[in-house]
Formats: structure tokens, sequence, C-alpha cells
């Protein structure tokens, strides 16, 4: 079966959908970059890959606008590139070198780009719910107008901070867009196992706080679905909460074996589902672009995260001295 | 030119496994994602996926074989047009680039250390017009002067608005600086600290009050691993101006959940900086200096103390510097140390030991971190006797810690062991007998003094 097409004509124009396609492209060859430079021992510890999710933050970055805010887990190379943090910079931190935003002192799991309104990763599950919650706090309070996207998966949604969270940016109408990113598996449970309703979305309602779920495989749709968050915390109504249904086709991390689900269940996703895929055969079909323009992106793309790759491994270690800075401001 | 496909690490730990199966064989097509081998790992059997797309050249490893070093060639991979054949020899593992061996850290070092130099500087000068104050109003006076003068700063907690305050700390906020500046929170620790660090990463200045310290583990996780290490992680793009603030300690018969000294816990953790004062005019002068600060600041207070009246000086904008302890008493054959409510007991066996000829010098830390090691030290080379005086527990206490930096740093001054008086080792009992048992004494103190001094 090819990939699902979207029911109604899209509203979207060839370029966007060539724009679409290049950020989500850049997000998936970065992470396989990523996921080779691990294998080499280049990059160390944990390292969590968003291949499959690419249509989440693409579609939500799209919907955004110059000052919005936005917050997320450990899982967070995707979310870094969307906002247009240097590819560089990135792939820089995953080798802990002083080219990496933290200087090589944060890794994977905690980068920082306050120029681009990008306020981590953070490893410890949940707890970005509340920090998100609190720049939009800020935003409230600063009246600036603008709004924050605070991401989390389907693991985090059973913490009880994310609860206290939406009970406070309700009685406070904080202009904050929780997005659960849902791909199905809490590391390695299964949503079945571990979550009471299978409608996270839902669980806004005890709180009065709108939601509603979107297939994240699908870039138009994320990108409609966060038009109508953004308005809606924009203009003063408080919180909304959008589930959006992806799936990650690797492991937790790089040392995850995946006996949790089948081969089978992976291998239908990427043949059926995969959001690059749509795109590119929307571009094909609507005459947007041709194989021919496909593949010059594409060289585009890899020469992008080669060079990030090259850099990563040039840029020096962290001076020695750098272990006794930024500690106190 | 043929791609190398190389035995990957897939742990934090990985440096060799076992190259179980073969899923591709020689000639394949594949293409990013394929799986194209099993390899069993340090724990677990993962499968390897192709992360270019080309034709399967040569496998150079037989499926089976162990002790693959990572990044040994165990395949490789053509590109378009390409034929197979010229791939290149086996090669032994060329290992990851080591980080240079770090030096030892040097910290502060020993022998080249400077003479310490004690604190003697008044905290306010000489002939300033000073007026009584309980500790309760010097704290709401620090906080209205700043809110007054920095429009982002705000106070966050239960029941610091309409209320007024459990502890009526915060009296009369709300009517000077309305709901927008002054807020009630639901009883969420957890989920209002991590908020009140979210703006705080967004450039507000929040003070947050927890009702007491003891509620203030619910919130930890976010105070330490959000608030602490944010400079550090985002390499000094990053920090995180905070106070957090509220009643630390032993109340009076409150039983063990309400009943905990965490000044050598937060004491503990680089990128917080602890403050736990004892008198009024430092509640006020740090207080004001711990809401300027760009850091994450605890800031420990004690329900007892603040009733007590002391002299705060007639400033328009007094502060105490963090980091500065304070000589309450100058003294001649020990010297006690001690901070926040303890020194109650410092001060008052100062009082006692006179009496008996002893003449103690009592230091006031204030600030925990950092630490004025200096005046410590210098007191301690000048006594050659130390006490410490602390209320939480004894192990892994802040008298703990002085003691090794004194024996570290003035061992060769020490005429004897340094004594750490400290709360007992048990949760803080109901029973009015047993709690006062649990908790450090004045005649503890003395007691200390006179065994050190030999007397």
């Amino acid at each position: 079966m090819a990939a699902k097409k979207a029911t109604k004509k899209p509203n979207v124009s060839g370029d966007e959908l060539k724009e679409f396609y290049k950020e989500m492209l850049l997000i998936r060859r970065f992470e396989e970059k990523a996921g080779q430079l691990y294998g080499m021992g280049l990059i160390g510890g944990f390292c969590h890959l968003y291949i499959g999710q690419e249509a989440v933050v693409v579609g939500l970055e799209a919907a955004a606008e110059e000052g919005d805010k936005r917050v997320t887990s450990y899982r967070d190379h995707g979310h870094m590139l969307a906002c247009g943090m240097d590819p560089n910079g990135v792939m820089a931190e995953l080798t802990g070198r002083e080219g990496g935003y933290s200087k090589g002192k944060g890794g994977s799991m905690h980068m920082f780009s306050k120029e681009k309104h990008f306020y981590g990763g953070h490893g410890i599950v949940g707890a970005q719910v509340p920090i998100g919650a609190g720049l939009a706090f800020a935003d409230k309070y600063k009246g600036n107008g603008r709004v924050t996207f605070a991401y989390f998966g389907d693991g985090a949604a059973n913490q009880g901070q994310v609860y206290e969270t939406f009970n406070m940016a309700a009685i406070w109408d904080l202009p904050v867009i929780f997005v659960i990113e849902n791909n199905q598996y809490a590391m390695g449970t299964s949503q079945a196992r571990s979550t009471s309703s299978p409608d996270i979305y839902t669980r806004g309602e005890a709180f009065g706080i709108p939601g509603q779920v979107v297939d994240g495989m699908d870039v138009l749709a994320v990108k409609e679905a966060g038009e109508k968050a953004v308005a809606h915390c924009r203009s003063g109504n408080g919180p909304y909460i959008l589930e959006v249904k992806t799936y990650r086709y690797r492991g937790h991390s790089m040392s995850d074996p995946a006996k949790y689900r089948t081969r089978e269940e992976v291998q239908r996703v990427r043949e059926e589902r995969d959001p690059i895929e749509r795109v590119r055969e929307m571009l094909l079909e609507g005459k947007h672009a041709t194989e021919e323009d496909l593949k010059a992106m594409d060289k585009e793309i890899k020469a992008v995260v080669n060079e990030s790759a090259e850099f990563s491994k040039t840029s020096p270690l962290p001076a020695e001295s750098e272990l006794w800075t930024d500690i106190v401001a | 030119m043929a791609i190398e496909i190389l035995m990957p690490a897939l742990s934090p730990t990985m440096e060799e496994g076992t190259l179980a199966k073969w899923l591709v064989k020689e000639g394949d097509e594949v293409s990013s994602g394929d799986i194209i081998a099993e390899i069993e790992t340090d724990k677990a059997t993962m499968e390897f996926e192709a992360v270019d797309e080309g034709v399967i050249g040569q496998l150079m490893v037989a499926e089976g074989t162990e002790n693959v070093a990572v990044n040994s060639i165990i395949a490789t991979l053509l590109g378009e047009g390409e034929e197979a054949g010229a791939a290149p020899a086996p090669v032994a593992a060329s290992t990851p680039p080591a980080p240079a061996q770090a030096e030892a850290p040097v910290a502060a070092s020993a022998a080249a250390a400077p003479v310490p130099v004690m604190n003697l500087e008044p905290d306010w000068p000489e002939g300033t017009e000073v007026r009584e104050q309980t500790v309760r109003e010097a704290l709401r006076d620090a906080m209205a002067e700043e809110m007054r003068a920095d429009e982002d700063v705000y106070l966050m907690g239960e029941e610091v608005a309409e209320y007024q305050g459990a502890y009526k700390i915060s009296q009369g906020l709300l009517d000077d600086f309305g709901s927008k500046r002054v807020i009630d929170t639901p009883i969420t620790e957890h989920g209002f600290a991590g908020i009140a660090v979210g703006s705080a990463f967004a450039g507000l200045k929040p003070i947050v009050e927890f009702m007491t310290f003891n509620f203030a583990m619910q919130a930890i996780d976010q105070i330490i691993n959000s608030a602490a290490k944010t400079l550090y992680m985002s390499g000094g793009q990053m920090g995180c101006p905070i106070v957090f603030r509220g009643p630390n300690g032993a109340a009076a018969r409150v039983g063990a959940q309400h009943s905990q000294d965490y000044a050598a816990w937060y004491s503990q953790v680089p990128g917080l900086k602890v403050v736990m004062p004892y008198s009024a005019s430092d509640a006020k002068g740090l207080l004001k200096a711990a809401i300027r600060d760009p850091n994450p600041v605890i800031f420990l207070e004690n329900e007892i103390l603040y009733g007590r009246s002391f002299e705060v000086p007639v400033l328009k904008d007094f502060t105490v510097e963090i980091g500065k302890a304070r000589v309450w008493r100058e003294g001649e054959d020990v010297t006690i140390v001690s901070f926040g409510i303890g020194m109650q007991y410092a001060l008052e066996a100062a009082d006692r030991l006179a009496e008996d000829g002893i003449s103690a010098e009592v230091i006031d830390l204030r600030s925990l971190r950092p630490i004025d090691y200096d005046t410590v030290l210098a007191s301690v080379m000048k006594t050659n006797r130390c006490v410490t005086v602390e209320e939480g527990w004894p192990v892994g206490s802040i008298g703990n810690h002085l003691s090794a930096t004194i024996m570290e740093k003035a061992f060769d001054y020490l005429d004897a062991p340094v004594i750490n008086c400290t709360g007992k080792d048990v949760p803080m009992p109901y029973a009015a007998n047993l709690e006062k048992l649990a908790l450090v004494t004045t005649d503890e103190v003395v007691a200390a003094v006179k065994q050190v001094t030999y007397r």
C-alpha cells in the first residue's frame, strides 16, 4: 500500500511543501549520521534519535512565529534543527566538542539557544512540562503575545508534574501548547501497557483545557492543528493540548535492542506512513518538483550533514579550564 | 569509492561485540534503514541498520565472530556503478579518539595558599542609625524593596497572597504589588517550582516561597536538575536567577516530616548558592542580595527566629554579600562556628564560657555555599581549637566538611580535634522530652568547648 493520501486537496504551496521536505529530510539525515558517529564511538553516552517523528516539529514550527518559545525532552535534535539551530553546533555538542552549543558540556540531552528561543533539551522525563509553562508564564507576565510549545512524550504524560502543570496553566490562562508526541512507546513499554486511557489529549478535560489528536505522520495536518492551537493561545484563551500520533523507527536510545515490538510493525509504518515519503509523493504528483529536483535537494542536505559531521570531528575538545567555568554566573 | 561499514558501538560502554548474524549477502542492494546484521553487545542483541544506500560489496567478518572491536571494518558498501572486489584489506580496529587525560583538578592549592584573613568588616558603617526589627519584618521589607526596584521580581507560593503568608512573611505584599506579582499557588510544589524555573529561564526573577523546606523535597528535582545545572549544561548561555526561600529545620513539636535541616543537602550542589541567616539584618541584607543574584539561591529561614528582634541598619539600600561570614564575638581560646538557629546555642555557650574564663570567638557562616573558609581558618589559626554547631544530622554535615577543611589547611595549628555539635542521628520525635534530646543544646556546645580546651 502506498502512503495514505490526504483526502482533500491540501491548501499548501509547492514552495512550502519543498521546505517541509527539506527540513524533514535534514532531520532524518542528521540523525542517521548521528547514529553512525555513535557507532564509531565519536558520540558517547545516551543518544535518542528522532527518526520517524520529523513531521511533528516541522509542522509545528511552521505554525510558530518569531519569538515563540519551545522546550522538549532528551529526544531533542529534531527540535533544534527545526527551529533553525546550526547543525554544526548541534553535531559538535553530540561529539562533546568546543564548537557545540554548550561548549561540549551539555551533550545530546542538554542544548539550548536563547537566540532561537530553544530552552532545552531536558533529561528528566516530564520536567520540561512545568518549565514550558513557566516560559509561558513569563510571556504572559510581560504581555508580549508569545506562545510556548512544551513537547513531551506519551511516557512523560504519566508524570505527576504534568497534571500539576495542567492545573496551573489552566487557572492562570498560560499561553502554552502542550504537545504530546505519542510515539506509542515509553522507552520499551507500549502505551497499551502503561496508559489507562488511549486518548491522552482528553486528559486536559478535567482542567478545562481543550485538546485534539492529530496524525503526526502528516506534516500538513500537524501544521493545521498547530495553527489552531497557536491562535487559541495567542488570543489569551489559555493552554491547549495537541496529541500528535507519531512513531519512532529507531530504538529508545542507541542501546535499545527493541524486543518490545516486531520488526514487521516498524517496517509497516516505514512503508505505509512515512512522513517524508508522503511529502515526496505530493511534490511529484503535484508536479511541484521532479525526481531531479528531489535528488538535488537530497544532495544539498547530505552536504550540510556531512559538513556538520566533519565540524564535529575537527572542532577541538573543550579546554580543560572549561571544567571550572559556568558553574555560577 | 566503497564505503566502509564499521563495527558499531551500540551502548555507552561497548568496546567489542559478536557479529551474531548477517541479514544480507554480498551483492544485496540495501537502503538506509535496512537491517543488515545482528550484533551482540555487552547487554543485548541489537539490530544494525545500514546508514547509506548501495550494494553490499564484501562481508569482511564472518557471522559468529566474537570479540570484534568497535570501529573495525565488517563490510563494504558499493555506491552507484561500483563493482565488488575493490575492497580494502581488513584493518585492525582504530580506537575512538580518547579524550586527553584530564589532569587532576587543581583546587585551591594548599601549598601556595595565601594566609587566610578574617572578615572583620562591619556590615554597615559605624554611626549608622539602627532600629529593632524582627526577622519576619526584615524578610518582608527585603522582598518589598526589591519588588519595588525591579518589575521582573515576583513572589509565588502557597498562601503568600490572600492569606498573607502561612508565617506572615509576605504580609501586605499583595496590597502593595497586586495579584500579578504576588501569586497564590495550588499545593503542588513540584509543579510551581518548575514553572518558576521556566520563568527564570525566560528572564523573570522569581522568589519561590516553600511553606516549609520539608515540602521542597517534592520539588527538589526542579531545584537541582533544572535550576542549578542549566548554566553549566548550556555552556554559560542560560542561567536561572531565582530564590527558593522558606522556613527550614525544626520548629517545635511538629514531628519527623516537618522538622529537618536541609543546609548540608543543598550545600553539596554546585550551581546553587545557599544562605542561612540568623539575625534580622542578615535576613534582610542577604535576601536582597539573593534576589539580585543571577544564580539560584536557597534561602533557609527558621520559624523560631521569625519573631526574634535584632538591630537592622536604617539604610536606603542595605545588602550583605553572599559568601562572607560574620564574626559575632572575638575571642582567643576557641572558635565556635555556626549558622542559622545554631548561632543561638553558640552565643549562649560563649556567654557561659566567659564566666568560666574561656574566651570564645563566635563565627556565623551566614552563607553555606560559598563558605567563607578564610574567616574560619584565620580564626582557628589564632585559637587552635574549633567546635561547630548546627541543627542538622551529623553524617555529612556542614561541621564534617569544615573539620575536613581545617584538617587539610590548618592541621599544624590544631591543639585538639574539631568537635561537631549536631542534631542527633534520628528522625525528629514528637514527645517534648525526646525532641529536646534530639536537638543540639547549649550544654552540649559548652561541654564540647571544655573538651577541646582540656578544661
